[in-house]
């Protein structure tokens, strides 16, 4: 460990405790948290870690606690996480909508398990994808990224600290049970200042500011509690000066803005990974842990004689739609498999619109596909 | 010389720096008493000699919410009930800040009953000042967790057949280590209370008693401001140090305010503090 108390190094760990160290490497300084199965390990961590980087640890009385302290704590100048699973991101869901609203830099873990309502606790699922994108009510555009490894959560924690508060937006880390609770290698690297994002601030006086009102990136400079701004921020539709305003004319541009700042900015947003897709006759579109087992049987297929290939999703919102559109006139069909009964299959297949089949492969969540399962849909979609 | 009290018009009384006078005129009915509380709660940051641009003030939602609208500070018109776990992570993130929050009854009690109560118990830094109106005002009246037995609102039409908390009492038992309840009839004491509890470290909780005449007085026999308000004054005794066990309110009953509760115990923030130190011994090892 360094003198500044930030991990680097090679190191055996699982996945919620990469996750708490990539927090950190990020630059989180407070986390708040409710114990809850299999994201707990993340909370302990942070509980021993925060305080050797000068954070604040604090356990709530729920998720919706949780999920307003960070944001609390964000607007006072700090980088803030909290990390829940199933009924505690259910719980988060109104607030995440506030983050959204008052634009608020944080970012939200969650290690996912089979639902609904309690579920399986101790057993992975990737359930709630949808409800990353559509859980809080109203329009609105978020950032969700997924890891399939203790070394990607750890790399992709980071990475969601810096897009949040780039676009500040809530960005979601939706990982899963089996990667939480893997052990694996994890390579901490020291993080040089220039690779962490941190929000703009304002650079006009007090009198001048204004706090909703966004250059051309669509991202308003973010000032914080105690700069002497005396600034207005409310979960209300509001005008660039922060007041509430209740009129259709002012829901459409800060509508607008909100959504377009994320689907304007996709290109530099929407990461993905591909195998083997320049020659696909088939690709397998999978994400998280699911996409560790697609890749076994992808290789399988190919030593098979099956031109298959493998589009990993990293970014699961906003959605590589632009890809799979391409990817459509090339392939004869998609095969999605996910531990839910159809939730990215959706988007798939609202963008191969037609020009290719979409498969889906549907687990129930509890355990992982088996590469046998894949390598089966995959010749099955080639017939 | 007459006794006539000057009208006072809003952008020229003494409080106006800290009012975001553009917001002007504000949504509350006549008779409310919730610019009352503002005006006594100004006041008592000037008296306390606070450095308004670290002030942050912080409401939820309903009427009393939307006093974050109308101050000039850094303010945080949250969601319903979540006014306090908002604070209390900008008081964790920054401690160097003063952090108030201002909201309602059914807000601060009902739907974020369990906030209270826990950062009550945590004794963080911070002065909650509670409007209790006696019901949902914003929503057109209804019952509320501070309705009186028997009262009518828009969802108790045959009478409320709940019993209402004894605020000042939750709040003591919770761990709050300043508690007052005064009505808008009292606003020297609450100016003073108020201020008092700004500078005093720790949680501290003012209750407000306050009128809503269109609302819940129409339905109650009261549809006069003034004629609230002179109740409260005529059903008002100050007993400072009363028990809190002994201040419930019960229908037409005597008026319990004053102060109730003024200890000294650490705040959350005295205790994890002493954290760092105890992380880096462990580390050292």
């Amino acid at each position: 460990m360094s003198e500044n108390g930030v991990l680097s190094g090679t190191f055996f760990m699982n996945g919620d405790i990469a996750c708490a160290e990539g927090a950190i490497s990020a630059g989180c300084r407070f986390f708040a948290g409710y114990p809850i199965t299999p994201a707990t390990e993340v909370a302990e961590r942070m509980s021993e870690r925060l305080p050797h980087v000068g954070g604040v640890y604090i356990q709530m009385e729920d998720e919706i606690g949780s999920m307003n302290a960070i944001l609390g704590a964000s607007w006072a100048g700090v980088k803030a996480m909290t990390a829940t699973s199933g009924p505690g991101f259910s719980l988060m869901m109104e607030n995440l909508g506030l983050g959204v609203m008052l634009e608020t830099p944080c970012v939200l873990v969650n290690i996912q398990r089979a639902g609904p309502s309690t579920g399986l606790p101790t057993l992975p699922a990737q359930g709630d994808i949808m409800q990353a994108r559509w859980g809080s009510h109203g329009s609105y555009e978020i950032i969700a990224l997924v890891p399939s490894s203790p070394q990607e959560i750890f790399d992709y924690t980071i990475d969601a600290f810096n897009l949040s508060e780039k676009y500040r937006v809530p960005v979601l880390v939706m990982s899963d049970e089996a990667v939480g609770h893997m052990s694996e290698k994890v390579v901490i690297p020291e993080i040089s200042p220039e690779n962490l994002v941190s929000r703009r601030r304002p650079e006009v006086p007090p009198e001048e500011y204004l706090p909703y009102k966004a250059d051309g990136d669509l991202v308003p400079p973010m000032a914080i509690a105690g700069d002497g701004y005396r600034f207005h921020v409310t979960g209300l539709t509001h005008d660039e000066r922060g007041y509430p305003v209740m009129t259709a004319d002012a829901q459409d541009s800060l509508i607008r803005r909100l959504v377009d700042k994320i689907r304007l900015n996709r290109n530099d947003i929407i990461k993905y990974e591909e195998v083997d897709v320049e020659d696909a006759e088939v690709v397998v579109c999978a994400y998280g842990i699911t996409s560790r087992i697609a890749r076994l049987a992808v290789q399988q297929a190919r030593d098979d004689g099956i031109r298959a290939g493998l589009l990993r999703l990293i970014t699961v919102w906003p959605f590589a739609e632009d890809r799979i559109r391409e990817l459509a006139q090339q392939v004869k069909s998609f095969v999605v498999p996910e531990i839910n009964y159809g939730q990215i299959v959706l988007e798939v297949e609202r963008c191969a619109a037609g020009k290719a089949n979409t498969m889906l492969l549907p687990h129930m969540g509890g355990s992982v596909h088996s590469p046998h399962t894949i390598l089966k849909a995959i010749k099955e979609s080639v017939q | 010389m007459t006794d006539t009290p000057t009208p006072v018009t809003i952008g020229e009384t003494e409080i106006d720096a800290f009012l975001r006078l553009d917001r002007m005129p504000h949504i509350w009915c006549a008779g409310c008493g919730i610019g009352t509380a503002v005006g006594c709660f100004i006041r008592a940051v000037e008296r306390a000699g606070l450095e308004p641009d670290k002030l942050s003030f912080i409401s939820g939602i309903g009427c009393a919410g939307r006093a974050a609208g109308y101050v000039k500070l850094d303010s945080f018109h949250t969601t319903h009930g979540r006014a306090l776990p908002f604070a209390t992570g900008l008081a964790l993130g920054n401690p160097e800040l003063n952090i108030v929050v201002f909201s309602g009854d059914g807000d601060l009690l009902a739907i974020g009953g369990n906030h209270l109560i826990h950062s009550a118990r945590r004794n963080i830094d911070m002065t909650v000042i509670c409007i209790n109106n006696f019901n949902y005002g914003m929503t057109g009246g209804q019952l509320g967790p501070t309705t009186p037995l028997g009262a009518r609102t828009t969802t108790t039409p045959y009478g409320n057949t709940e019993y209402p908390f004894n605020v000042p009492c939750l709040l003591a038992a919770s761990g709050a280590t300043y508690v007052a309840r005064w009505t808008v009839m009292h606003p020297r004491e609450m100016e003073r209370s108020i201020a008092e509890a700004l500078v005093k470290p720790g949680f501290s909780f003012i209750e407000v008693l306050s009128p809503c005449p269109v609302l819940y007085g129409r339905l109650n026999k009261q549809s006069k401001g003034l004629d609230m308000m002179h109740d409260y004054l005529a059903r008002s005794v100050i007993r400072n140090g009363a028990d809190p066990k002994d201040v419930e309110m019960v229908p037409n009953g005597t008026i319990v305010v004053g102060k109730f509760i003024d200890i000294e115990r650490p705040t959350l923030w005295d205790c994890y503090k002493q954290v760092f130190d105890r992380a880096k011994e462990k580390k050292d090892k």
